[in-house]
């Protein structure tokens, strides 16, 4: 088994030797490192991607937009990937965000699980039938389990969820009041004594 | 009063860095003072009448175990090389852990000594090799097999049996991550896995030559003295390898600098020392003299550099003799500043070493800083803008921005991969080839086209945005962000320059190790020796903390 750091210093190398930039590749290590330790296949789609990547031309992205779209050639999802970081603050307003057509899709999936944990927001994304909601960078949840390379997708969506809860309202006050039953009623004299603090905080 | 640390301008220059010495807050001290009270034990020991096969020792405590399996194998005298491009070694060792099974025994045996071209799981935490000092080794064995103890004289001049070429641990080779073993608490300190392996080797390669002498004269054979065990070392020879470490790991190296800063000013801080404290430091201070005495290198430029530290440190002990410093208030501080106005860097980084030893209550806890989550600080903050950056630029690259690289002589070398040993290896741009194929090491230069690339650019320009056109900086922009925070996280000194000595780089990581004896044999590869003077495994519950210091040699 190859360790994770092999893999990142492998996919970081490999990324520079195709042409990509030291800081870029720098980004890429770290993406194809978190997709193995999520268990994704990063390393098959890097690999994958790298061996079309000097004999296809793919569509870099320069402002990203609620809709973008690119009709003729796919986006590289590294590019894609980077913009979509690098430009994070200037777009986090909006709630929904498309690509179309996108090749290697699953390398552009790290750059996102990275954005997550920048705007504390959890993220879905659905590309094609395969969904994953994003946790914050720390885990990544999807239908997804196949060990497969998806050489492109027609359609990435990206959903940016507000900080909202699972639950509602209602199912919160069932499960507090039950937990209130670990609670001590207070006697007279243990609320004068048992807190610790003094009554009178004006001193 | 209030002293402030040392300017990072100034301390991480690399001649600064090259001068540095072991300390308390070097990680094989620390790691000792970690693992006192873990149950020592050799579990195996299989080896043939001429010291040939494996061996087992662990350390335990409570459920965690950490076992250390050692392969000694025949090898050719031909075959023996200091160089990590070797491909047979005297020994090899892999610490595995737990208890290692036989089926994990034969594994280990199958892949351990062939090294890089073997495979290791995540089970197996820190791999290294080591060959026989040859001319130390058989005298050991000849003197203890005639039942008499070896010549210190000949020991004193090697300090160890074995000396290893590379100690590999997080992730090499299939080796377990550092994910896997981030919350132990025992290991959190830098490299204590890979100290843990050299201590325990150090210990093989004494119990392998009794085996030796014992076999070859089994009634006249005696055992190596244990005050001359505790004399000898393990003996590590250092090339390039180290070198890119420091720069590839800003707020590691960070964190390891500023432990030594911050210890340094807090000493300084110390108004009024007591007799005790003043004792150990001048007990550490003379005895530490016989280390320098003994100190041997064919390194005309070492030894000039140990000949200066021998007058500056008896200018300095005639100091402290004719003025009585620790009578008066911040004696650290009037010591230090005389050391800086009077003194070389070598002396004035010994010093430095030396004021932390009676001060635990100071450096123990620097040593819980001395570690980095790193991926926390990887992301470049994309929302601040180009005013922030030059701000960053200016503030914290100041002499970096000085450095012409139009010129030649600054542009000199290129750091590279070897592609047959994958090892990092530098050279002369202008004579090899392969520099379009150079490392992102290149850090004063690339930073200085950063500077010059956002001169004209609008103060309000979203970093996010300049990276748009300008990711080929990228690797830049991104320890730029990192300085801001961490000062000592970047070498301010030209690392591709025709001046450069490598073995600078590998000094001061070696000095954070704990080694002593630095012996460079060219400006880019080192011997040193580490963990000499230091307690024996089963005197570990009890040890003198300035061990260090005690050397006989």
């Amino acid at each position: 088994m190859r360790s994770l750091s092999e893999i990142d210093t492998t996919a970081k190398r490999a990324t520079k030797a195709i042409g990509y930039s030291w800081g870029i590749a720098e980004e890429v290590g770290k993406n194809i490192r978190l997709l193995e330790l999520f268990g994704l296949p990063g390393l098959k789609n890097l690999n994958d991607f790298f061996k079309v990547y000097k004999k296809k031309q793919f569509q870099t992205i320069g402002l990203i937009n609620k809709v973008n779209e690119s009709n003729k050639i796919s986006y590289c999802p590294i590019t894609l990937g980077i913009n979509f970081l690098d430009q994070i603050n200037l777009i986090s307003e909006i709630k929904e965000i498309k690509f179309i057509n996108v090749a290697y899709p699953l390398l552009f999936l790290p750059f996102v699980s990275r954005v997550s944990e920048i705007i504390g927001k959890r993220i879905f994304l659905k590309m094609d039938q395969n969904e994953f909601l994003l946790n914050f960078n720390q885990s990544i949840n999807s239908n997804f389990l196949k060990n497969d390379i998806i050489k492109q997708v027609n359609k990435i969506d990206l959903i940016l969820y507000e900080n909202d809860n699972t639950f509602n309202n209602s199912e919160w006050e069932e499960l507090y009041k039950l937990s209130e039953d670990t609670f001590v009623e207070e006697s007279n004299s243990s609320k004068l004594n048992a807190a610790g603090a003094g009554l009178i905080d004006n001193d | 009063m209030k002293i402030e640390l040392r300017n990072p301008n100034i301390v991480m220059k690399l001649s600064k860095l090259g001068s540095f010495h072991q300390s308390k807050l070097s990680f094989l001290r620390s790691f000792l003072k970690e693992f006192k009270d873990w149950d020592y034990s050799r579990d195996l020991f299989e080896l043939d009448d001429k010291g040939y096969g494996k061996a087992v020792y662990s350390f335990k405590k409570n459920n965690r175990i950490y076992s250390l399996a050692c392969f000694a194998n025949k090898i050719n005298n031909s075959e023996r090389s200091d160089r990590v491009i070797a491909t047979k070694w005297d020994a090899s060792f892999v610490l595995y852990d737990g208890i290692p099974t036989k089926k994990d025994l034969y594994r280990l045996f199958e892949n351990v000594p062939k090294q890089e071209v073997g495979r290791l799981s995540y089970k197996e935490l820190t791999l290294s090799r080591a060959n026989k000092s040859i001319r130390v080794f058989d005298h050991v064995v000849e003197c203890l097999s005639s039942g008499k103890q070896p010549d210190t004289k000949i020991l004193s001049e090697v300090g160890y049996l074995y000396r290893t070429t590379a100690v590999y641990g997080s992730g090499k080779f299939g080796l377990a991550d550092r994910f896997r073993l981030k919350n132990r608490k025992e290991i959190y300190g830098p490299f204590r896995l890979e100290m843990m392996l050299v201590y325990l080797v150090r210990q093989f390669t004494f119990d392998q030559v009794n085996h030796i002498a014992k076999n070859k004269s089994p009634r006249q054979a005696v055992e190596l003295d244990s005050k001359i065990c505790r004399n000898l070392g393990i003996g590590n020879s250092t090339g390039l390898g180290m070198a890119p470490f420091i720069v590839n790991h800003p707020t590691l190296l960070n964190n390891w600098i500023e432990a030594r800063e911050k210890a340094l000013k807090k000493v300084r801080e110390i108004k009024k020392t007591n007799e005790n404290d003043v004792n150990i430091f001048k007990k550490c201070l003379k005895k530490s003299l016989k280390n320098i005495t003994s100190w041997n290198t064919d390194s005309e430029y070492q030894q000039k550099k140990i000949k200066q530290l021998i007058i500056d440190l008896n200018k300095f002990i005639n100091f402290v003799e004719k003025n009585d410093c620790f009578n008066k208030e911040f004696p650290f501080n009037l010591l230090y500043l005389w050391c800086e106005k009077n003194l070389n860097d070598e002396c004035i980084e010994y010093l430095v070493s030396l004021m932390m030893e009676p001060y635990d209550d100071i450096i123990n806890p620097l040593v819980k800083q001395m570690s980095s989550e790193e991926e926390k600080y990887f992301n470049i903050p994309t929302q601040r803008n180009i005013e922030d950056l030059r701000n960053i630029l200016e503030n914290k690259y100041s002499e970096i921005l000085k450095i012409d690289f139009s010129k030649k002589e600054n542009n000199q070398n290129f750091w590279f991969i070897s592609k047959n040993k994958e090892e990092p290896r530098v050279a002369n741009r202008y004579e090899e080839k392969g520099s379009e194929l150079e490392q992102p090491l290149a850090i004063a230069r690339d930073i200085k086209k950063l500077y010059e690339r956002i001169s004209t650019l609008k103060n309000g320009l979203p970093i996010g945005k300049f990276l748009n056109d300008n990711n080929d900086l990228r690797h830049v922009v991104r320890r730029a962000f990192i300085v801001e925070n961490f000062p000592y996280s970047e070498i301010q000194d030209n690392t591709i320059g025709s001046n450069l000595m490598p073995i600078e780089m590998l000094r001061l990581k070696l000095s954070f190790f704990g080694a002593v004896k630095f012996d460079p044999k060219s400006d880019k590869w080192v011997r040193i020796c580490m963990f000499q003077g230091a307690p024996l495994p089963h005197e570990l519950k009890s040890f003198d903390d300035y061990w260090v210091y005690n050397s006989l040699n």
